[in-house]
């Protein structure tokens, strides 16, 4: 079942010109350009790109604290845009979102306890305080945190102790989506794989549907059933985790699996091939055509007329016009 | 005789709540032309270990053992000497750029200054100089490059300018502080590759200093794991990754989410060492799946490559049950 749809999502913000005068029309930055995706109930969804490819924007959109500026954002087939004051309620409370730092995500006044009981406060004002904090004990214990530490500060717990608080609570009203943006980026690799391990078994056991954003290729394969690759705004690639990155047929996807450091010495020198030149360009003046016709190791002149559409590729959708044929990664 | 040669280094820095060290007994070199990577998390001393060489510890940090470039020990030295290093033997290039970089200034005069400042060349010669080096660091329309501000350059692009400045007095040695760490990862891959190339057409050798294994694996040729301040496992990268021998350096490499692999990743369990309360013995015993009798208390000797009470025979064991694909 179709959880989450994004038709044609665009969103785009003024950005007033240096030296204009105020009654010139600012110029726009297109964050999210023409994104069509689904999520279904219970599947995790995995968002790559780097920074720029507005993959936090497209999660603010999914959440709604930004509106789209052109398609439309479909919660169970309703437009966001559209619902009932007391749906759009519901919707805030069934879906949550989990973010990159967690120190500085939580209010250093604050027991880890009353920031978890938070979300409840508001959209259960009935529930009394021996509720509350019941359901706070549970849902830590959930994300491996004593309940015994739920009058403790937000600085007294290590980085990784605190993204356990933020995903605690991000689970205490039992959503049906969440939303993390890039949730390790800011951890320490051991401590990483702990809360990627954690996330994975808690969607899986809750049923719960995951958009997990990351910049790094190789967390996200470990979490995800589907990809998207975005650049500039853009979807670039969509499909099932495993053929995505085994055989990309995105120039893109394939520039960013190369890239993505494997531990392993003896490779170390061989991967360097597929190196994409130069950076991502400005927003603000996106290339003509394919956006990432202008790092492309294989662009050709015809890249520069439309932008492409998704189209499907083997066992992925690719929006390029000269996707990689062969299944030449190995 | 190693270019550079760390001995017994120890950093103590004086707080409030009591001296913490976040430096114990770590050992290391560098040879001419030859690279040696430093990994550790956060809180591991790597960080430390290298402004020790150069001199450039927090105003309450104490380091104590000697540090050996070419022979000579700069360890505290006066700093007119250290100044003449940090500017003409070792350059340095930081994690963030742009806090390295004045951004009221043309990227070209801060190159120059360097020049100046050290070389005693005239403006004009170190303006042309400035020019050649970001063309050897592949910033596209160098000349044109250098009359624009460091906003108006990308990251990448930024790391680069860094790096140009660095190698403008031709150093003997590079020390990377997690060059590539703000970086994306398109990003990263392509300044790696031009650390690699420098290295060669310099003749430089590289101290790198980071937190992912993942780039440490085709950069450099020695390795050297720290953690709580202290050294676990070194030597040829090789061979550490092939056959890790300390039950961290182990965790860490089954910790590391790889590209090519599947299935959940092997966490470390628990949180990382509280340095202001350290152990007397092992760091990493809180952590450490072999740990037993001694290791809270005594504290394991390096014993040329590692520093662990466990039997070799164990950590491979342990090696093998984390990554069982590995030993196939």
């Amino acid at each position: 079942m179709t959880l989450l749809r994004l038709e044609d999502l665009s969103v785009t913000f003024p950005v007033a010109r240096r030296g204009a005068w105020p009654w010139e029309a600012p110029d726009l930055l297109r964050a999210v350009t023409d994104v069509s995706l689904e999520v279904a109930a219970g599947e995790t969804l995995g968002l790559v790109g780097e920074s720029g490819s507005g993959k936090s924007t497209l999660a603010r959109a999914v959440i709604g604290t930004i509106p789209a500026s052109s398609g439309r954002v479909l919660w169970e087939g309703q437009d966001l845009a559209a619902l009932s004051a007391g749906r759009r309620r519901r919707h805030r409370a069934e879906v949550q979102m989990v973010f990159q730092d967690p120190l500085a995500a939580l209010n250093p006044r604050m027991t880890v306890g009353r920031a978890i009981a938070e979300p409840l406060q508001t959209h259960e004002p009935d529930a009394s305080r021996d509720e509350r904090r019941r359901r706070v004990g549970e849902v830590m214990e959930k994300v491996g945190l004593s309940p015994k530490l739920m009058d403790r500060y937000p600085h007294e717990f290590s980085g990784g102790q605190c993204q356990r608080v933020g995903i605690a609570r991000a689970l205490v009203l039992n959503p049906r989506l969440i939303v993390a943006d890039e949730p390790v980026s800011a951890l320490d690799v051991s401590v990483q794989a702990q809360v990627v391990n954690l996330m994975k078994r808690l969607v899986k056991d809750m049923g719960i549907s995951l958009i997990f954003i990351a910049h790094d290729l190789s967390v996200v394969r470990n979490v995800s059933d589907r990809i998207a690759v975005m650049y500039l705004g853009r979807l670039m690639e969509v499909g099932p985790a495993r053929p995505l990155i085994a055989a990309p047929a995105h120039p893109y996807t394939r520039a960013l699996v190369e890239a993505v450091p494997v531990p392993d010495p003896a490779r170390g020198a061989v991967r360097a091939a597929g190196l994409v030149e130069g950076d991502i360009p400005s927003p603000l003046s996106p290339p003509s055509g394919c956006v990432f016709r202008t790092r492309c190791p294989r662009a050709r002149p015809d890249c520069a007329d439309a932008p492409p559409a998704l189209r499907p590729v083997r066992e992925t959708e690719a929006a390029c016009i000269h996707p990689i044929a062969e299944a030449a990664h190995a | 005789m190693p270019l550079l040669e760390i001995d017994d280094l120890a950093v103590t820095f004086a707080t409030p709540g009591g001296d913490v060290r976040a430096v114990d007994g770590v050992s290391l070199s560098v040879d001419e032309g030859g690279a040696t990577a430093v990994v550790g998390e956060s809180g591991s001393g790597k960080s430390q270990t290298a402004f020790s060489v150069l001199g450039l510890l927090a105003k309450n940090g104490r380091a104590t053992g000697a540090v050996r470039w070419d022979g000579e020990d700069i360890l505290n030295a006066p700093d007119r000497r250290l100044r003449t290093l940090r500017g003409e033997e070792i350059g340095i290039i930081f994690q963030d750029p742009m806090t390295s970089l004045n951004p009221f200034m043309r990227v070209g005069s801060q190159l120059a200054e360097a020049l100046t400042e050290h070389r005693g060349v005239s403006r004009r010669e170190a303006e042309r100089e400035a020019g050649r080096m970001l063309d050897a660091v592949r910033i596209p329309d160098a000349k044109a490059r250098l009359r624009q501000y460091p906003h108006e350059f990308s990251g990448g692009m930024r790391q680069r300018v860094m790096i140009a400045m660095a190698l403008l007095n031709r150093p003997r040695l590079l020390i990377a502080d997690e060059p590539t760490t703000a970086l994306d990862v398109t990003v990263q891959a392509q300044i790696m590759e031009l650390l690699a190339d420098l290295r060669r057409e310099f003749g430089m050798a590289l101290l790198l200093i980071t937190h992912d294994l993942g780039i440490v694996a085709g950069a450099c040729e020695e390795t050297v794991v720290m953690y709580g301040g202290r050294v676990m496992e070194k030597g040829p990268t090789a061979d550490l990754f092939a056959a890790p021998t300390h039950p961290y350096t182990v965790g860490l490499l089954a910790a590391v989410p790889r590209i090519d692999g599947d299935g959940d990743l092997a966490a470390i369990p628990g949180d990382p060492p509280d340095m202001s309360r350290p152990l007397p013995g092992c760091p990493f015993t809180p952590r450490c799946p072999l740990a037993h009798a001694p290791c809270p208390t005594v504290r394991p000797p390096m014993d040329g490559r590692r520093a662990c009470h466990a039997p070799v025979p164990d950590v491979r064991a342990l090696a093998a049950r984390l990554a069982p694909e590995a030993a196939e």
